[in-house]
């Protein structure tokens, strides 16, 4: 093969797995999309949000310290101790879970039955009051995120592909991260976690069955507000993850919360209220503009990445109104 | 007492349509561009004008334009600061190509051109609706800034990439550059403000404006009773996108003299803009302005609150910042979705029949 070919197949591993993290964010979105028909921009700030508490928590920071010290004069910053990860990651879904009883309590019941764009305005309130709160609980520093996840490239990647290159061409073997490969496995697992629970277990119906219809469901004693709560936690809770993969690869800080405009072209390709379309887009939407950078970039400026994944479901959008696995849009008048 | 339509008799059709039929409302919307025009050049400072004046009646030019396809049309668009960088772009290009073109004809020429830029990318609202449409106009945002920054034509292959305007001037007067006087920059952007206003208002209660709330309403019994969607569609993306053009070109060369586009043009710009809009009003000429006085004066008052009275140390105000702004965006969105504005006509109405209950 020659090594052309294998750069390619390179840029498309990479961005398949750079999908898949975008699937995670898009994930998100859908679940309380098709629960709620919320258009919840705050996503990606409670994907930064979670992070910064996870690690607060992990290394022992103390909440509001720079609000503390600058109104008493004190100059704390640290507990003495610091948790292992696995118990820190417990604390921040119950913090999280915390949060989506918030959001139900002091938002969501008091918006019921206004228009979508009404909500929309709402959640980018709640980003907005969200990323204030994140930077004064724990300061606007960047930090570094380390649960244990291996990062680094792949030697034996590497190793196993160098042959593969023709007789007397420079090719050093596919480099894969491994941080991407794990993201992609917990993302798989994630995704059949959350199908076994929507498709076998009482809830899970009952969440499929408000997704379905607000007011049948309402008819058959299914509680909207438990049904939100439910949601908002388990976006919740994929928001972490996505935080946690997020924040090991670039550390955590603000551009964390704009990995939700990232997963917006995502949405669009797959569909809004699709599990799965989010998984097929965001891979198409990873491997997409990787190789598009590749092959157009140098001759158009780079950084193409910007705005690439837009115009591409732009474009798909127009021949494909619903995305690639929406329901069908039938308008009456 | 004074607020009363009784005694008032119309005897056309004019005037039963007219904008203010209550003289109260005349009379204090004469006074308010009285004050604009005869007290507020005298006194305007450097602070005054940067801080509060010039942002607040850019931003009313841009919502009022946000509102139009928003508010009135129901096209969701969040490409506003992609539109306002066109705007700029076009006045600076404008600007340096014919240095003799007067700064009213650039800036106008900056609007038409931003125009046809929306209408362009308004063109996917014909099969894409609601959010799916706000994300794809998502394209326009980070594409256009891309472009501005990439491509050197754009900025004159100026070695910073930053554009600067040059010292344009109408008449005596200097409009642009550091040289300006906050007044006549004040003034300008006045102009401005009250010639598109007046334009709006007009537009909208005209046939044009009623099909395009028609199209909000339900796009497709709007059709159905003979409204062109592609023209009630493409109409409003140009026309809000002519003001959008226009409050960019006025951010850039009078407000600012220098930009660099990622930083002034983000997503971001197209988010205030948004709240403005819903937070004063959708459809509603006066909640366009209501709502970028909120939104510019919220930020200084806040500012001058914790920083200068208070003590605080920066960074924390600024923290304090975004949790206040989010929280009274939720909290007004709970008490009055229809914004500013509904909460405005609910006091007319208090006062038309104050002191009595009914």
């Amino acid at each position: 093969m020659s090594a052309d070919f294998l750069y390619t197949i390179e840029v498309i591993i990479n961005g398949l797995m750079a999908g898949v993290l975008y699937s995670l964010v898009a994930l998100g979105f859908v679940l309380i999309f098709k629960a709620s028909g919320i258009f919840n921009y705050a996503q990606g700030v409670m994907a930064l949000f979670a992070a910064l508490t996870l690690v607060g928590l992990q290394e022992g920071r103390v909440p509001f310290a720079h609000l503390i010290n600058a109104m008493f004069g004190t100059k704390i910053h640290h507990f003495d101790w610091s948790l292992p990860a696995l118990l820190a990651i417990i604390l921040t879904v119950l913090i999280m879970i915390l949060f989506a009883i918030l959001v139900e309590k002091l938002i969501l019941k008091h918006l019921v039955n206004q228009e979508p764009i009404i909500l929309f305005m709402a959640t980018i309130g709640l980003a907005y009051f969200m990323e204030g709160f994140g930077d004064l609980m724990w300061g606007s520093d960047v930090k570094t995120l380390n649960v244990g996840i291996p990062q680094g490239g792949s030697f034996w990647f590497e190793d196993f592909t160098i042959g593969w290159a023709a007789e007397g061409e420079k090719f050093y073997g596919m480099y894969v991260d491994l941080l991407d490969v794990w993201a992609a496995i917990i993302a798989i697992s994630l995704v059949l976690v959350l199908t076994i629970f929507s498709q076998y277990t009482k809830s899970g119906r009952a969440l499929r069955a408000v997704a379905d219809d607000h007011q049948a469901a309402l008819s058959v004693g299914i509680s909207l507000r438990v049904i939100w709560v439910l949601v908002w936690s388990i976006s919740g809770f994929v928001a972490l993850v996505a935080g946690m993969m997020w924040g090991a690869k670039s550390g955590v800080q603000f551009s964390l919360s704009l990995i939700a405009l990232k997963a917006l072209p995502v949405l669009m390709l797959g569909g809004f209220t699709s599990i799965p379309g989010a998984i097929v887009g965001g891979l198409i939407i990873g491997a997409g503009e990787k190789l598009f950078e590749f092959f157009m970039g140098p001759l158009i400026g780079g950084a193409t990445e910007n705005w690439f994944a837009y115009v591409l479901a732009l474009l798909f959008l127009v021949f494909r109104p619903q995305g690639l696995f929406g329901e069908k849009i039938i308008e009456r008048v | 007492m004074l607020y009363r339509e009784v005694g008032e008799f119309k005897t056309s059709y004019a005037q039963d349509s007219q904008t203010f039929p209550i003289k109260f409302d005349k009379y204090r919307y004469y006074f308010v561009v009285l004050v604009g025009l005869l007290f507020v050049p005298f006194v305007i400072n450097d602070y005054w004008a940067n801080a509060v004046f010039l942002p607040f009646l850019i931003y009313a030019i841009a919502s009022l334009g946000l509102n139009i396809l928003t508010g009135y049309c129901g096209q969701v668009s969040l490409g506003t600061g992609g539109f306002m960088a066109v705007g700029a772009y076009a006045s600076y290009k404008l600007m340096t190509a014919f240095p003799d073109l007067n700064i009213l004809i650039i800036v106008l020429l900056s609007g038409v051109i931003t125009a046809f830029v929306g209408t362009l990318f308004g063109l996917p609202s014909l099969r894409i609706k609601g959010f799916y449409l706000a994300v794809a106009t998502l394209a326009a945002q980070f594409f256009l800034i891309w472009l501005f920054n990439k491509v050197g034509w754009f900025y004159n292959y100026s070695a910073t990439g930053m554009i600067t305007s040059p010292d344009r001037s109408f008449g005596n007067f200097l409009i642009t550059g550091p040289n300006a006087t906050p007044a006549s920059k004040y003034l300008f952007c006045f102009f401005f403000v009250f010639l598109l206003a007046w334009i709006a208002r007009n537009l909208t209660r005209g046939k044009i404006g009623r099909s395009w709330m028609a199209i909000r309403d339900m796009d497709i019994a709007a059709e159905i009773i003979g409204v062109n969607p592609l023209i009630a569609k493409l109409s409003a993306f140009a026309i809000s996108s002519f003001y959008v053009g226009i409050a960019g070109a006025l951010f850039f060369s009078v407000y600012l003299g220098a930009v660099e586009v990622t930083e002034a043009f983000s997503i971001q710009k197209s988010f205030i803009v948004l709240f403005m809009v819903i937070i004063g009003g959708l459809g509603s000429i006066f909640g366009s302005f209501a709502g970028a006085a909120f939104m510019v004066l919220l930020p200084v008052a806040l500012k001058n609150l914790l920083v200068l009275q208070f003590g605080w140390p920066v960074d924390i105000a600024a923290h304090f910042e975004f949790i206040i702004i989010g929280g009274l965006i939720i909290f007004f969105l709970i008490v009055e979705p229809h914004g500013l504005a509904q909460l405005w006509n609910l006091l007319k109405q208090k006062l038309r029949i104050w002191p009595f209950p009914y």
